[in-house]
């Protein structure tokens, strides 16, 4: 269908699309430009990993460096948006999101609520997450599920380039705030993406993989890691069937359910802390909805109640792995034998 | 060490993106006796499942892939052999076979999509694909809301003694998705320069579903440039459709909205595999292919009706003329097989569905060669 490309071109791709589509889509951030006012703005770095290199040549004044202040720009975002534009705006990383989130869940998300409908704000707020480049307990956390609690917020975390970019196009084209959260180690693989524009509706998971002896629903990176675990079960013929939310509000509890209904054992992985994240969510809902289904306790594969480990060794093993997921899957299997 | 009397079972190509497929089950034990076209394996690929048939004949003397199993192309999946062979010679077949097989390298940054082609025709960008050499020319033209992909099974068996080309409609695979005109006429056009693009005077047009209405179009507005028409499960010569289908598909956005309907398709529903879903629901999400359905559709049919009836230019037609339909076709009931002019060809397939160029892809192939 389409050439191979990288998750954080599909990202740039669904950015510069849209941005071509659409006059009103803007671009804001802390060096999404990357040195403006220097010269050789054409080869500016885009961001601090370079997602958004390239946009500056062809959009200019359209895609803007925001001062250090995420307050700043959040707010700038938001109000852009109440106004009837449709700013992406980077986050660089989601841990500072607590500078600038009344903004966020007191001042976006209530909008359309709080006027009744007569107000949108379709703001995207793109974020990087997650754990693994020795980045310490300020830079690596995994804090989906804090925005998915509140409700008026749209919460997305796509865990391949496909999705990237279909997700991005959707949230843009969104009347409601977005929280677009991308792993940092997503975005140097490689996958399948159409090079025309396409949106991929909230709400819909996506069944990574067919199995019928144990769901695992993971999020983001973790599809991945999930991924190699069945790879590895199916050589001893468990074979286990991946259910990839794609976004975790709004969230699609049919696809979950019926999975569960198929398989009767459920393993949840989640890089975020255990407690009151999407690990603990999901499995309410299944212990809530699919009780009569289940043959075996479920099983939650997180990263421990702790801070992200600045040592390597302590972070590795911070780091839900596909190990881990394995150890998980048999111990369901092995339930009641 | 070559043993005529022992053939090799093998893991089939269908298609060109197919790298391995995975074994579901046998259909035959050992030590049955196969002929050609026999049933003997179910067998799933990245885009769908199929049933694979006997290209050889023999007894099975042995199975060596099991259910569950995945495979590159070419691995060996069992053995044929004379009944007089001894299990000592299969053993040593086997062991030779394993010792010798490389499973085919995949490149890096070769993809399926370098062999594709590409056309402007009536500012429209139309991807297509060629297969084989031959003095025939066949073109393969696909159904409402399909693409090439439909003929997975059908252009590399034609293209062993022909020149065969699939492509895809406007508003349909990775053609132009803004539709200007939907109308058969309209697409019979495009064909019409299709033949022409390719250097050709005349080609064989095979079409399936609306796909066989452009194709009966091409031939009523251009006889000269088509030798032959094989129409399979195709609009434009009945009334009736199931309108429900083309609606659902139209608006479905799920994969739980659109596997029901796409069960519809065939006889036996366990064909639609995830990715066949996946592939469709990829297609049905890029910007502006709602728009391009809804556009084609209203051209030719409304609510459980069909617009256009062609069906009375059939008796005039000077050329070769074939209806291959499945009995059990959801989509365009197969009685609009029936009372045909004698001119005209037509073979039932029983317990088929819409799809019968995939679910009875043999059978099907055997028909449009014959």
């Amino acid at each position: 269908m389409a050439r191979k490309i990288l998750y954080q071109d599909a990202i740039n791709e669904a950015l510069d699309q849209e941005m071509a589509r659409d006059d009103s889509v803007i671009v804001m951030g802390e060096d999404v430009v990357g040195g403006t006012g220097a010269g050789g703005e054409m080869d500016a770095w885009g961001g601090v990993l370079g997602v958004t290199k390239g946009l500056y040549g062809k959009y200019g004044d359209r895609i803007m460096d925001s001062p250090i202040s995420e307050s700043a720009l959040v707010g700038a975002a938001v109000g852009a948006a109440a106004t009837g534009m449709r700013p992406v705006c980077e986050l660089m990383f989601i841990d500072f999101m607590g500078v600038c989130f009344d903004q966020i869940y007191n001042q976006a998300a209530k909008f359309r609520y709080m006027f009744g409908g007569k107000a949108t704000t379709p703001v995207v707020i793109r974020t990087m997450y997650g754990a693994g480049f020795r980045a310490a307990a300020q830079h690596s956390q995994c804090l989906y599920n804090i925005f998915t609690h509140v409700p008026g917020l749209k919460v997305v975390m796509p865990s391949s380039p496909y999705d990237a970019k279909g997700l991005l196009i959707q949230a843009i084209r969104d009347d409601d705030p977005v929280i677009f959260c991308e792993h940092k180690a997503l975005y140097a693989t490689e996958g399948d993406v159409p090079e025309e524009s396409y949106a991929i509706p909230f709400g819909e998971a996506n069944i990574v993989r067919e199995g019928d002896d144990v769901t695992i629903v993971a999020l983001g990176r973790m599809v991945r890691f999930a991924t190699k675990a069945a790879e590895a079960l199916a050589a001893d013929g468990i074979n286990c069937e991946i259910v990839d939310p794609r976004t975790s509000s709004p969230f699609d509890e049919d696809t979950v359910l019926e999975s569960v209904e198929t398989t009767g054992r459920l393993v949840v992985v989640d890089e975020s802390n255990p407690r009151c994240s999407m690990a603990t969510d999901i499995s309410s809902l299944v212990s809530q909805k699919g009780f009569g289904f289940l043959q075996a306790p479920i099983e939650m594969v997180t990263a421990p109640h702790t801070p992200v480990p600045f040592s390597g060794a302590l972070e590795d093993l911070y780091i839900p792995s596909p190990d881990k997921i394995e150890a998980a899957v048999r111990k369901t299997v092995a339930y009641g034998n | 060490m070559s043993n005529t009397a022992i053939t090799a079972i093998t893991m089939p190509k269908w298609g060109l993106s197919m790298v391995e497929g995975k074994v579901i089950e046998w259909l035959v034990e050992e030590n049955t006796t196969i002929a050609v076209g026999d049933e003997i394996m179910d067998i799933e690929t990245e885009k769908i499942a199929n049933t694979f048939e006997a290209l050889d004949s023999g007894v099975l003397k042995r199975k060596v892939a099991e259910p569950d199993q995945s495979l590159p192309i070419g691995a060996l999946l069992g053995v044929l052999a004379e009944s007089n062979i001894s299990d000592e010679d299969i053993d040593t077949f086997i062991e030779d076979f394993q010792a010798n097989y490389s499973p085919p390298e995949i490149l890096e940054g070769e993809e399926s999509e370098t062999s594709y082609e590409w056309v402007e025709i009536d500012d429209y960008r139309i991807r297509y694909l060629r297969m084989g050499e031959g003095r025939r020319n066949i073109i393969l033209i696909h159904g409402f809301g399909g693409d090439l992909d439909r003929w997975l099974f059908t252009q590399g068996p034609l293209s062993a003694n022909a020149s065969v080309y699939s492509l895809d409609l406007p508003g349909h695979g990775q053609s132009t998705k803004a539709i200007r005109d939907g109308s058969i006429a309209a697409m019979a056009n495009i064909v019409t320069k299709f033949i022409d693009h390719i250097g050709v005077d005349h080609a064989h047009l095979v079409g399936h579903s609306l796909g066989g209405a452009i194709a009966l179009q091409t031939t009523i507005s251009d006889p000269d440039k088509v030798d032959a028409l094989s129409l399979i499960a195709t609009a434009g010569i009945g009334v009736e459709i199931n309108g429900s289908y083309i609606s659902g598909f139209v608006q479905a956005e799920s994969r739980r909205e659109i596997k029901p309907l796409l069960q519809q398709l065939v006889g036996d529903p366990s064909l639609i595999n995830r990715n066949l879903i996946d592939d469709i629901l990829k297609y049905k999400r890029l910007d502006g292919v709602t728009e391009a359905l809804e556009t084609i559709a209203t051209k030719f049919m409304d609510r459980d009706q069909q617009t256009i009836d062609l069906r009375n230019h059939l008796a005039s037609l000077s050329i070769p003329v074939h209806v291959i339909w499945g009995s059990a076709d959801q989509i365009i009931p197969a009685s609009h097989a029936k009372n045909l002019p004698g001119n005209v060809n037509v073979d039932v397939l029983e317990g088929f569905g819409h799809l019968v160029q995939v679910e009875a892809a043999g059978e099907v192939n055997k028909l449009l060669q014959s």
